[in-house]
């Protein structure tokens, strides 16, 4: 039987498959967990419709418990308030820093003003602190990422796009 | 609301065709986009088409398991992708066209992720709770392929000679197929009687409001509306349609509820 504090701290240590500088608690992704008997109910909110890693976190997830001794594992969906990347915590953004991809800036803007044409958004190099990068791409090597490059060191970087 | 949540008794059957719609919709476009993996002109929009897909049958996913439940005659979300005939999809026709090039892909995404955006709008106050929850999901996402889309019209459009020419007889290829996205139907009288969604003609003005900015950047005429008329909404689909499923339905034909 675990408690929940247990069961939360098992939890921070199941990196996101895609993304393992930060575990599934750092993402956000997990909104609430129960134990009850000897059942551990953990409700997950998806980041993208179609992210590939979600159904591999759901196996984690209950592995994770399943090994620390819950008897059962009860995993359910939750879409309404849909995920945000506002939700990751500040030390889980230097840790992405660090991992090399820019963390998500500001605020998520839903409902805001959406600019087109061109925006040219500049970030800070992760690697070596440059103000001199252009956007490659909207879309990166997973479904929360943009493609960028830093002019001044030449190496390509990810931005965790803000949703 | 969760997922999990079951429905026992069966829906009015204009919002069971409503949802389903929106489904196939996301489905047909999704497998459509997914052709390009590995084959879009530059690494960074195999990434970028591989991952408007992914969206997208992810929200058909959503979307056919939502209107399973609603049906309430135990069919999931494999069920309803994989194993229904021709005549009971309900995407508009011009999410099965075929790509033809780069041009009229993204000419596509942009005519049906503005729409979407405004459509997605609109049914994040749903009555309907689950097809709201899945709305404001999947408009997030519609706003990052609709500005990508609009990047690449304008870039395009207002490109070199060729891809001026190439992008101009894309938008004039696909723009007869869009009315059938605002023509009007019994399905979506009901729905908007209901307070579900929007009859889906409510959208033009706005739509058009989005994409004429877009199209005069790009130096892209807007062809005049024709007589053209599709009718994917009720089933009866292009010579295209037969093709995508033969493809998409294959594994599951081949190999009876075979699971990843």
């Amino acid at each position: 039987m675990l408690t929940e504090a247990q069961a939360w701290t098992l939890l921070d240590g199941v990196p996101d498959p895609e993304v393992p500088a930060v575990s599934v608690v750092e993402l956000g992704i997990i909104r609430e967990l129960h134990c009850a008997d000897d059942t551990v109910t953990v409700v997950v909110t998806p980041t993208y419709s179609g992210c590939p890693a979600t159904e591999v976190i759901g196996l984690a997830i209950r592995d994770t418990l399943l090994e620390a001794g819950a008897g059962r594992v009860e995993l359910q969906t939750r879409l309404d308030p849909a995920w945000t990347s506002d939700w990751i915590g500040e030390a889980a953004r230097e840790k992405l820093r660090a991992y090399g991809i820019v963390p998500p800036s500001g605020k998520a803007a839903v409902g805001g003003a959406q600019p087109i044409h061109f925006v040219k958004k500049t970030l800070t190099c992760p690697r070596c602190g440059s103000n001199d990068t252009e956007r490659l791409s909207e879309f990166g090597s997973t479904a929360c990422k943009a493609t960028y490059r830093c002019k001044h060191c030449l190496e390509p970087f990810e931005y965790f796009k803000p949703i | 609301m969760t997922q999990t949540t079951t429905q026992t008794v069966s829906a009015p059957a204009e919002h069971i065709e409503y949802v389903m719609r929106l489904g196939d919709n996301a489905l047909i476009l999704g497998q459509r986009l997914s052709e390009w993996c590995g084959h879009a002109p530059v690494i960074e929009e195999d990434l970028a088409l591989a991952n408007m897909a992914l969206d997208l049958v992810g929200q058909a996913r959503l979307l056919l398991t939502h209107a399973g439940k609603l049906e309430g005659k135990g069919r999931d979300e494999d069920q309803l992708a994989f194993l229904r005939v021709e005549r009971d999809y309900r995407n508009i026709t011009m999410m099965e066209v075929p790509n033809e090039d780069f041009g009229r892909t993204t000419v596509r995404n942009v005519l049906y992720s503005a729409f979407q955006i405004l459509l997605w709008q609109r049914l994040a106050t749903s009555s309907d709770t689950e097809l709201a929850a899945i709305a404001a999901k999947s408009l997030k996402e519609a706003r990052y392929h609709f500005n990508h889309s609009a990047e690449w019209v304008i870039r395009l459009g207002d490109g070199t000679e060729v891809s001026h020419a190439k992008t101009q007889a894309a938008l004039d290829y696909l723009w007869p197929y869009t009315a059938e996205l605002f023509a009007a139907n019994p399905t979506d009288e009901a729905v908007s009687a209901a307070g579900i969604g929007p009859a889906w003609g409510e959208l033009e003005a706005d739509w058009e409001a989005m994409l004429l900015p877009v199209f005069a950047q790009a130096t892209l005429v807007v062809p005049a509306r024709t007589p053209f008329k599709t009718f994917g909404k009720f089933g009866r689909h292009s010579e295209h349609m037969g093709h995508l499923l033969a493809t998409m339905q294959y594994m599951q034909r081949t190999y009876p509820g075979a699971q990843w």
